[in-house]
């Protein structure tokens, strides 16, 4: 019941979006005598936008506006992507709240005080205007609040066919859900941490494990276009600083006695080891931060790559073989969803595990 | 650059995204799933245990049954046992008591038999006496008829008594 309610919210939400992009939609500047550019198109998917693109109709092209909210000098300033009209080069100015913002390369930018127009220098940085602090939803948050509200109808609905059953056999979803719950608890949570600890960080494992998971599949569904949640570094430097920070505060005395005065080894050893295993604190949480980022992407861009290559060769025949490659691809790209999440949350786990082992010796 | 650079508005939205969806999920998912899946693995554990126990229980019982089937069958071996004795001793008993009772009357009746024999022959003797002085007297009376034949008896009886 929940579902279909759920179900018919999503699908008025979306047709009301779409039938309101139809007042945003405008002659898009693309030119097609423009020479294509494969590094553009790829860097402007794998990235963040204002803005949520569905598809080019007789030249003007469909999207879903989506608000854009700045904290400037006068206070919030908040209006739709839609007000510049698919203008990415910062030609078209929008006055709100009494600041002049234009969209350039998909960042927002203010200009300053009596210019009416924005100008570049040499290497195409904007020199009279500034970026305000932007907390625009842009379709990279826009994705993960459909995340998160995916997430929850699941879970929600797992954890409700426990409470109706009285003997906790799982049914439905649930059945569905539990051996990877489980999965998480005895492969990742047990064995990394230990048997006795495991459980306060049960809740923190499981939802990155799902959380990441879920937008990395996001990630995959191409009439999503583009929303590369997890492949964007911001999100992962996030999550890799929540793993830092619950690291770090979980530590016992024999985690920091591990750091700044290494057991069992000679002093200047000792003294030696102190600043490697500082810099290891931080390249932690770090090399979570890119080996997802990286990995999520690099797919991102070899299947676009892969797709450029009908359009760098002006040549339908080779679209059979990057349509065969990409389909290769994808299919890999869609174990390294799974496998990435489960990466996440086991090193997640690992370092929860020495962060909280006790001496013993 | 601006690829591998963390933009501010994304970072600010998934911390507070995450942080809700964390708490959301950890009271109303990852609680209640993972206290059902703990519940029902620690009801298979208490009901592996219990049925361990019951098999176990179920052996010494089968053990008990067994020594206490061998007991019962060393007690009805001992009673047989005392029974078979007690039964030979009666005979026993039984045998001597009444050889002695037989060996008793047996004696009685021989007593009897005697003292009967006895008086028979007194009996006899005073009725053979009777004869022989009825005799006597008739061989007397005859005799004494005349005196020769007074002497000549007189002489045999002497002489009879010296030979007696």
């Amino acid at each position: 019941m929940t579902l279909n309610t759920f179900k018919s919210v999503l699908f008025s939400a979306l047709f009301l979006a779409t039938s309101f992009a139809g007042y945003a939609t405008e002659d898009s500047d693309n030119t097609d005598n423009k020479e294509f550019n494969p590094k553009e198109m790829i860097l402007h998917h794998v990235k963040d936008a204002h803005g949520f693109h569905l598809w080019d109709w007789n030249g003007r092209s469909v999207s879903l506006p989506l608000p854009i909210i700045l904290w400037t000098d006068n206070g919030l300033s908040t209006f739709m992507s839609s007000a510049f009209h698919h203008d990415d080069s910062g030609k078209t100015i929008v006055e709100k709240n009494g600041g002049k913002f234009v969209k350039f390369h998909e960042k927002i930018y203010q200009l300053e005080a009596g210019a009416s127009s924005v100008s570049f220098d040499e290497e195409h940085h904007p020199t009279n205007a500034h970026k305000p602090l932007n907390f625009s939803i842009t379709r990279n948050v826009f994705m993960m609040w459909v995340s998160v509200i995916v997430l929850l109808l699941i879970f929600f609905a797992a954890a409700k066919r426990y409470k109706k059953s009285d003997d906790n056999v799982p049914t439905g979803i649930a059945g569905f859900v539990e051996p990877l719950v489980i999965f998480v608890r005895d492969e990742i949570g047990k064995p990394m941490i230990g048997e006795h600890k495991y459980k306060r960080y049960m809740p923190y494992l499981l939802t990155i494990f799902f959380f990441i998971w879920i937008n990395n599949i996001f990630g995959l569904i191409p009439i999503l276009n583009g929303a590369n949640l997890s492949g964007n570094i911001a999100f992962t430097c996030t999550l890799a600083v929540f793993t830092f920070i619950i690291t770090t505060f979980s530590g016992n005395k024999n985690y920091w006695k591990h750091i700044f005065w290494m057991p069992g080894v000679p002093v200047p050893m000792k003294i030696f080891l102190m600043p490697i295993e500082i810099i290891g604190m931080f390249v932690k949480p770090i090399s979570l931060m890119i080996r997802l980022f990286a990995n999520i992407t690099a797919g991102h861009v070899i299947i676009l790559a892969l797709m450029s290559l009908i359009f760098v060769f002006k040549s339908v025949a080779i679209a059979p073989v990057s349509v065969a490659f990409s389909l290769f691809i994808t299919v890999i790209e869609i174990i390294v969803t799974a496998i990435q999440a489960y990466i996440f949350t086991i090193l997640s786990a690992l370092y929860f595990g020495m962060a909280t082992e006790e001496e013993h010796h | 650059m601006d690829l591998i650079t963390p933009e501010f508005g994304l970072v600010f939205w998934t911390a507070i995204t995450f942080l809700c969806l964390l708490f959301i999920l950890k009271k109303f998912a990852w609680k209640p799933i993972l206290g059902a899946v703990e519940e029902r693995e620690d009801g298979i554990k208490n009901a592996l245990a219990s049925a361990e126990k019951a098999r176990k229980e179920m052996e010494n019982l089968n053990a008990d049954n067994e020594r206490i089937l061998k007991e019962a069958r060393a007690e009805r071996e001992a009673m047989l046992k005392d029974a078979r004795e007690i039964r030979e001793q009666t005979i026993a008993k039984a045998e001597t008591e009444a050889q002695e009772k037989a060996s008793k009357i047996i004696e009685k009746a021989q007593a009897a038999i005697e003292s009967e024999k006895k008086i028979a022959m007194a009996e006899l003797k005073s009725h053979v006496a009777g004869l022989s002085v009825e005799i006597a007297e008739k061989v007397v009376r005859e005799e004494l008829s005349n005196k020769d034949k007074q002497l000549k008896l007189v002489e045999s009886m002497l002489g009879e008594a010296k030979l007696n």
